[in-house]
């Protein structure tokens, strides 16, 4: 089963079996405006967690997007180079910025489930 | 004060408006301290016409003595349009073309200036301009470590001195390696077989500081098949008329210093930064890009873009730290190549080629007087009996400004005394080569 | 609602020619090409003899051709989509927006100023030399410091200079330092041109005046800060009043105090920095000392030092000797034994320092303090006016320009972007948007001294009246819209990033039927 988990920093992680995916949430794409670039990791390369791994940017700001667990990429959505948009559009499915494997998959139990990070989102407009 | 509107009158509602009695009071956060500025008064226009006027008077203007100077500042004749456009105040006033709706001039001159670099280079984009050439030629070292994830550079001993040394200097602090080859007046360095998978880029201008014209096309394959990028300087941005440009040779970044088509030396600066580069390194590159779009009512307009690489979006991991440029001096640059237009540009070039050639037979034949390059285009290195430096100081005597003597650059090899820099621009007349071959024959 | 001006607009959009009025469209060159044509009549070259070795150009450059008149209109068309200081009123703030007198530039065009070469002999330049010298002296007198780089060419180039002094004073000393400190309301050049010099940059919080925060600011420093780089008056327009403890605290420490002069015009001829303990500061005479903008630039960016990095300069820089004055050209030689390194080709901006001294010798001492004091008190004026209607971030007396943010705004659904747009239908440029970062939506508005009090008055009713009808909340449309007044409208900014179009290319012919 799917198991979806939150980073203060505003970026998805969803794990399916041993592959997950990463992403930034909603908010965040609403918080840029219109993306217009994104650059993200190609397969092979390691991340760790809390340290950039992809970039997004809006006409007036760039952002970091950092990987939320350790692993390995497997794929970056080499897509949103000629489609950046499809972050504003659809930033939890189509608009994936990479996927990886986990180095330690329990990691991510230290993320933010979505009850939580909407409770995260209510106290950061408050 | 005839700058200043404010009466005392205004001054006096103002502060009441305020709610302060006195302008001094409006200072009164800052320390008291010594005040005695060792300077004058304030002077009328007159004044201050005769004292700027006495400066001049005490220099030679190159349009008072035949002029041999280049070493990459060349004094070309510009039209009289030129300068009357650039003192528009609707240009010569705005600043940076932030509000976009109320800067499409500026905004198209820079599309246009972008649009005309990158096809006098051969390459697919440039920027707004840097400062000058040597500034743009660190720029582009450092942008290459940024492309290839590599930190060696290596020069060419034929880059112009100023431009070494600048990029020496700037990128000293960043983790880099740059390695400069000695000054190469006769063109016989060894690039290619310095070449290896280490090296980000070669830097190399053309043509060279001691005149040369190369072939690049070998060494561009070589870094090539080594994941090098090729930079290629270009001092006197007229030779694009004439020779065969860079990325046409397969440069994959062209920077130049665009003074000799912008106006007058100045002394050497404000010049004018020209960068060029392919189009899948534009996210690397540093300085401004204008870039074309559409306004609200669907017509064609223009905005500066891709911002976020710069220091205003990007702060310390921006590409450079530039924000005021050299738009002024671009926009000359762009006209003038504007009125030049294709015809004007390339037959300007040949002029100036002819010329230079010219200026080599009649030099060449002097006694003990040698040109050393085989090919240029309006500037050579040539080696005489005695200190070129010599030379020129007593040449200047006779009110000629001889040329440049390498020493200027290079004082500390010894081999390097005797080695003038001259060139012939379309400036330069028949008497003009006249009086130097007299004057050299007299003072060699 | 309709807005009326949008009416016009699209009434008068519907000409055959395109132009409206005074208000003309204009094609890019590439697009009135007439192959061929030259604005310039060259006689033929004197011979083909050619020593190119076989690399001529082949094929064309691909320029297009044009006649004088051609050119001369298309320029000067183009030039009327500006909007500039000559025209209106350009309240940019921390750009110093001044005036710009004629006379520099005709004195920078005198022949014996402009056409003089970087490389002609000391003997036959000594006229450059000495006007570069006095430069030198008028900018070291008004500043209090005992010497000065000329050669860096703007403002984030002095910035370069004096990190690269402090960096070579620190290594003459064996003291590797590895951090530089930046307040968080700085310009985004300070931190990129610390990381050029090699640093990693570190932010120091303000203290909720629009100030630094001394405290923080003592309590991060040690014995890995090589500097402290500080706006003085800061870009919230106000000066740093603690800034001399800021210097003892910074040199206690070991490290040295840069002060960013980007707003030196607030406080030139009231204050020396040799008051303030500052060890370099940048000064553009493109903001101060009143030389063109020109669109972008160029500008000059002299760097005074104090004692302890004088040594350090960059080359080149004048030097008085036996046979007049001359140049010091070389690192490492000589009077510039311990100098850096060389930052710029040739000698410096010189046409940009003729336009400075002419500007300094109109106005003298006398007239330079007048020229502070008339620029802030028409920055308090700003203030004081608009806070009627406009919602100021910091209370009190402001330096040069007057800092406001959105809160005025608040619930109305228009933006500081759509306020400042409005502000552009009323014929003036509008203030530095979203700038500082440290106050939310920022207008920083910067009048300078050379606005008279009638256009300031003129300037206030039109954003107080902007203001009323934003809160009134029945004109939203017309915010967003705007503005409608001006050759093009808002611009589609995502567009032009997304999809790139940096240069003008041919439209592809079509392929002809066979």
């Amino acid at each position: 089963m799917t198991n979806v988990r939150y980073t203060k920093d505003h970026e998805w992680i969803s794990v399916d079996d041993d592959v997950a995916t990463v992403g930034i949430t909603d908010y965040a794409q609403s918080q840029l405006g219109d993306i217009v670039f994104v650059e993200v990791p190609e397969g092979g390369k390691s991340v760790s967690k809390g340290v950039e791994a992809a970039v997004v940017e809006s006409v007036k700001a760039a952002s970091e997007v950092y990987a939320p667990a350790t692993g390995t990429v497997t794929e970056g959505n080499g897509a949103l180079g000629d489609a950046p948009d499809t972050v504003n559009t659809d930033p939890a499915g189509e608009g994936w910025f990479f996927k990886m494997t986990l180095a330690d998959a329990a990691e991510i139990d230290g993320l933010m489930d979505q009850a939580a990070y909407d409770t995260y989102l209510k106290e950061l407009d408050a | 004060m005839r700058y200043l509107p404010l009466t005392e009158a205004d001054r006096g509602a103002m502060l009441s408006t305020i709610g302060v009695d006195s302008v001094d009071a409006l200072f009164s956060e800052l320390p008291t301290g010594d005040l005695s500025f060792d300077l004058p008064d304030h002077q009328g226009e007159l004044e201050v016409e005769q004292a700027l006027t006495a400066f001049a008077r005490e220099n030679i203007s190159c349009a008072d003595a035949p002029s041999f100077l280049g070493a990459g500042n060349y004094r070309h004749h510009t039209p009289a349009s030129l300068d009357y456009l650039i003192q528009r105040g609707e240009f010569l006033t705005a600043y940076t073309p932030y509000q976009p709706e109320i800067s499409q001039g500026t905004l198209q001159t820079i599309f246009e200036f972008q649009t005309q670099v990158a096809l006098m280079t051969d390459m697919e984009v440039a920027n707004a301009s840097m400062y000058d050439g040597a500034t743009g030629c660190a720029e582009a070292a450092a942008m290459a470590c940024r492309v290839t994830k590599r930190n060696k550079i290596l020069v060419s001993g034929g880059v112009h001195a100023h431009y070494r040394d600048v990029t020496q200097t700037q990128l000293k602090h960043i983790g880099l390696t740059i390695e400069c080859l000695a000054p190469d007046p006769i063109g016989i360095e060894d690039l290619i077989g310095r070449i290896d998978d280490d090296l980000a880029c070669v830097v190399v201008q053309n043509p060279g500081f001691f005149g040369h014209l190369v072939d690049l096309s070998p060494l561009a394959e070589e870094c090539h098949s080594h994941g090098v990028l090729l930079v290629v300087c270009v001092a006197e941005p007229v030779s694009l008329g004439l020779v065969t440009a860079p990325g046409t040779m397969g440069a994959d970044i062209v920077v130049g210093e665009g003074q000799s088509l912008a106006g007058p030396a100045s002394f050497g600066g404000p010049g004018v930064g020209l960068f060029a580069t392919r189009e899948k390194f534009i996210r690397q590159m540093p300085g401004r890009l204008c870039g074309e779009t559409t306004d609200e009512d669907g017509r064609r307009g223009f905005v500066l873009t891709l911002s976020t690489r710069e220091q205003h979006i990007r702060r310390e991991k921006a590409t450079s730290n530039i924000c005021t440029n050299s738009g002024l001096i671009a926009l000359a640059f762009s006209i003038h190549v504007t009125l030049l237009g294709e015809a004007g540009f390339t037959k300007l070039a040949a002029i100036n080629h002819a010329n230079a050639v010219t200026l080599a037979e009649r030099v060449g034949v002097l006694a003990g007087v040698k040109v050393v390059p085989q090919n240029f285009f309006n500037e050579f290195a040539v080696t005489l009996p005695k200190p070129a430096a010599d030379v020129v100081d007593e040449l200047a005597v006779k009110g000629i400004l001889a040329g440049v003597p390498a020493s200027r650059f290079y004082p500390q090899y010894e081999e390097l005394s005797n080695v003038l820099l001259v060139a012939a621009t379309e400036m330069t007349t028949e008497a003009c080569v006249d009086a130097l071959v007299a004057g050299l024959k007299k003072v060699l | 609602m309709t807005n009326p001006n949008q009416k016009n607009v699209a009434d008068a959009s519907q000409t055959v020619s395109g132009h409206r009025g005074l208000s003309f469209e204009e094609a890019i060159i590439f697009e009135i090409d007439t192959p061929g044509s030259s604005a310039v009549d060259l006689p033929e070259p004197e011979h083909d003899r050619d020593r190119l070795g076989g690399l001529r150009r082949r094929g064309g450059v691909g320029l297009p051709g044009l006649s004088e008149p051609d050119v001369v209109r298309h320029y000067t068309r183009l030039s009327q989509k500006n909007y500039s200081i000559d025209s209106g009123f350009y309240p940019l703030g921390s750009c110093t927006m001044k005036h710009n007198p004629r006379l520099n530039e005709k004195m920078a065009r005198l022949p014996g100023l402009a056409d003089i070469h970087p490389f002609q002999p000391a003997s036959t330049a000594q006229g450059a030399y000495r006007l570069m010298d006095t430069l030198a002296h008028w900018l070291k007198e008004l500043t209090g410091l005992p010497a000065i780089a000329l050669s860096p060419a703007a403002g984030a180039h002095g910035e370069l200079c004096g990190l690269m002094c402090i960096r070579a004073a620190l290594q003459a000393s064996g003291d590797a330092r590895s951090v530089v400190l930046v307040p968080e309301s700085a310009h985004g050049t300070n931190p990129a041109t610390a990381a050029i010099c090699g640093y990693a940059v570190e932010s120091i919080p303000g203290n909720g005046n629009g100030r630094v925060d001394l405290n923080a600011l003592k309590e991060r420093l040690g014995p890995d800060v090589a500097a402290v780089m500080i706006t003085n008056p800061n870009t919230c327009g106000l000066f740093e009043t603690e800034a001399k403890e800021i210097a003892d605290a910074v040199h206690t420490a070991g490290a040295y105090f840069y002060m960013d002069g980007a707003n030196f015009n607030a406080i030139v001829g009231r204050v020396t920095l040799a008051e303030l303990g500052v060890d370099a500061m940048h000064i553009n005479l493109h903001k101060t000392f009143s030389t063109p903008h020109g669109g972008g630039g160029p500008g000059a960016g002299p760097t005074v030092l104090s004692e302890a990095l004088a040594a350090f300069a960059p080359v080149p820089f004048v030097v008085h000797g036996p046979r007049g004055l001359a140049m010091a050209e070389h690192a490492g030689q000589g009077e510039a034994q311990h100098s850096f390194g060389r930052m710029k080709g040739f000698q410096g901006q010189f046409g940009v320092f003729v336009r400075a001294v002419a500007y300094m010798m109109s106005f003298g001492k006398d007239g330079l303090r007048q020229v502070s004091g008339d620029a802030v008190l028409n920055a308090n004026y700003l203030r004081v006016r608009l806070s009627e209607e406009l919602t100021a971030s910091y209370d009190g007396i402001c330096m040069h320009e007057a800092l406001f943010d959105d809160r005025f705004l608040k619930d109305t659904g228009i933006t500081t972007l759509d306020f400042a747009k409005a502000m552009i239908d009323e014929g003036f440029h509008p203030p530095t948007m979203y700038f500082p970062l440290v106050v939310h939506g920022a207008l920083l508005m910067e009048p300078t001294e050379t606005e008279s009090k009638a256009t300031l008055d003129q300037f206030c009713e039109s954003v107080l009246a902007l203001a009323r009808k934003a809160k009134r909340g029945d004109a939203v449309d017309d915010f967003k819209n705007a503005p409608v007044l001006t050759p093009r409208r808002r611009l589609d900014e995502t567009q032009a990033a997304r999809k790139p179009v940096l240069r003008w290319k041919p439209v592809p012919m079509p392929q002809a039927a066979e």
